[in-house]
């Protein structure tokens, strides 16, 4: 990457505070366009809060977010995921009393060109994610597994070219998240998605990420290739647990 | 199934007849008392559908919505009254300021973040204190009442809305009729879209590119204006107005009745509990009389437990079991094959 040739996500010197308690204190990374990027961490050390300040639900206290080299913040939600940036939330929230169809027809609109364009990108993307069979049913009717991937889909059917994934193989069973993770490599390498994803189940981040940021309370305690970062004693430490000798 | 009959086209056969029966009866049945009966059935109707638009699609709760047929009543009256403009031309000026209203309070409310009961609250406030400035306005008669002169002087009873019940029953199914259909067009347009994505989850929606506050805005005016042409019907139908029925709290709720018993957030709801509730109070009443009770109140206790038992036993409504019994979908609903 030379300097004219900008991450397509940048976050610089990000702090948040709420009232007297600092959730993110001067965090700084980078997401190279292409590339699948983890940002791990023990509860509580901010991974959260970052997201919703990269898509635009929290205003930083200071500090910068560039997507593309351009200025995130004091963006809207809505401005943010028309920027194309398309994410998923840590509790899952499709929309519950529409059906799975119109939860990723509502995603597509964002395009601006009317319902029947929106509707045949959302049969795109419920193909794409084997969700095709439940186009009719009511979301709220959905498992836990459809549901994540349901938000994905509706995530998807924005156009992104960065996506933020909070926590979407957490509770699944391990051949779920096999398939998922099968998923978003899929995204990565044939749409060439940028992802950045929080998330606890490591052996999702090792196979798929490209690198791994560690928050901990707040703070950046590593920044690296996944191999890397899991042998830095302090990541051992704060995160991963020390083995009993 | 190929056999399976396309709902949609049954649904506007069903439809298609259900206008038709409307249109039809009042020629062979020629009873004044059945037509005031059905004048107030499609005012709710039309009432209902239009605060549907807003609680029932984009999940934004009015308590205050006879706001806008009082505006709606009292510009449209003013207008005939004071400068000769018939009701015509009036009606835009209603729709006009009651989306003017519409839109004061759903900016106030949606840029503040007011959500839910909170809101609700809001749009109540506004309706009283309407009525408290109504109370106090000698130009529109106040506290003592604003009325139409009955006299008329041109041929067309059409023209200035001078003219028999049954003129006003038509206009009402025109009306009534008019809004389901553009009711219908709206859900299906990328807006429609939006308003069910908001209702369902704001920040959901938010992070799917829409913008909430304009999406719910859109719904509080479109709503407010919508609703004005029932307080213009109601001023030159009745002839009276005042500030403590045009604007009163009660009518607000009555307003609801229908499509929380039709069932919210579906298309005909709104028209299937007037047609069930307006019809049921009349029968109450009629009832009472001949058995010779009177007691004061018995006819809302008996009504109001009438209402918690339909709610509680259909709490979506009455129309979404009742539609898939016919083998319908709501357009609201509806997904359409691929």
């Amino acid at each position: 990457m030379t300097a004219g040739d900008p991450p397509l996500l940048a976050v610089e010197q990000v702090t948040k505070r709420f009232r007297g308690l600092t959730a993110v204190a001067e965090v700084s990374f980078t997401v190279p366009g292409g590339a699948i990027v983890a940002l791990v961490g023990p509860n509580g050390a901010g991974k959260t809060t970052l997201f919703n300040m990269i898509s635009g639900v929290f205003r930083p206290t200071v500090g910068a977010i560039r997507l593309d080299g351009r200025d995130l913040v004091g963006l809207d939600p809505a401005r943010v995921c028309r920027l194309g940036v398309g994410r998923t939330f840590q509790l899952v929230r499709p929309f519950p009393a529409l059906t799975v169809l119109d939860n990723v027809l509502i995603g597509g609109l964002v395009h601006g060109d009317g319902v029947a364009a929106a509707r045949a990108r959302a049969w795109h993307e419920l193909d794409r994610l084997g969700l095709a069979g439940l186009a009719a049913r009511l979301a709220a009717s959905l498992t836990l597994p459809e549901r994540k991937l349901l938000e994905l889909a509706r995530a998807l059917a924005t156009g992104p070219r960065l996506l933020l994934l909070d926590e979407v193989l957490a509770g699944l069973r391990p051949t779920e998240v096999d398939q998922l993770v099968a998923v978003l490599r899929g995204l990565n390498q044939a749409l060439g998605i940028t992802i950045l994803m929080v998330e606890h189940v490591m052996r999702a981040v090792m196979a798929l990420s490209d690198r791994v940021v560690v928050l901990d309370h707040g703070v950046k305690i590593a920044d690296g290739a996944p191999a890397t970062v899991v042998a830095d004693p302090r990541v051992i430490e704060s995160y991963l647990g020390v083995e009993e000798p | 199934m190929m056999a399976a009959p396309d709902p949609a086209r049954r649904g506007r056969l069903l439809f298609g007849g259900f206008a038709l029966v409307l249109a039809v009866w009042p020629l062979g049945i020629d009873d004044a008392y059945l037509v005031s009966v059905a004048i107030t059935m499609l005012w709710f109707a039309a009432v209902g559908q239009a605060w549907n638009l807003m609680m029932g699609f984009a999940g934004q709760l009015s308590l205050g919505h006879t706001l806008y047929v009082g505006l709606g009543a009292y510009t449209a009256a003013a207008l005939y009254v004071h400068f000769g403009i018939g009701p015509w031309i009036g009606v835009w000026a209603a729709v006009a300021v009651a989306a003017a209203a519409g839109a004061v309070i759903g900016g106030l409310g949606f840029r503040f973040g007011v959500r839910g009961v909170y809101f609700a609250l809001l749009t109540i406030a506004f309706a009283e204190f309407t009525r408290i400035g109504f109370d106090h306005l000698d130009w529109l008669g106040g506290s003592a009442g604003f009325f139409l002169p009955l006299d008329h002087d041109g041929a067309l009873p059409w023209a200035d809305l001078r003219g028999p019940p049954l003129l006003f029953y038509y206009l009402l199914l025109a009306y009534t009729l008019g809004l389901f259909l553009l009711c219908r067009a709206v859900i299906a347009r990328p807006l429609g879209y939006r308003w069910r994505a908001v209702r369902e989850d704001q920040e959901a929606a938010a992070a799917s590119g829409i913008n909430v506050f304009r999406t719910k805005l859109a719904a509080a005016v479109m709503s407010a204006a919508l609703t004005a042409p029932a307080g213009v019907i109601q001023a030159f139908y009745y002839n009276n107005l005042f500030p403590d029925q045009a604007f009163a709290m009660h009518r607000s709720i009555e307003m609801i009745l229908a499509p929380i018993v039709g069932g919210i957030g579906t298309l005909f709801g709104p028209i299937l509990g007037a047609v069930v509730l307006t019809p049921l109070g009349e029968a109450l009443t009629l009832g009472l009389e001949a058995l010779a009770i009177d007691l004061p109140g018995l006819k809302q206790t008996v009504y109001g437990v009438l209402l918690v038992v339909i709610v509680l036993r259909l709490p979506s409504g009455v129309w979404p079991p009742l539609a898939r019994r016919l083998g319908l979908g709501d357009a609201a609903t509806r997904t359409p094959d691929r």
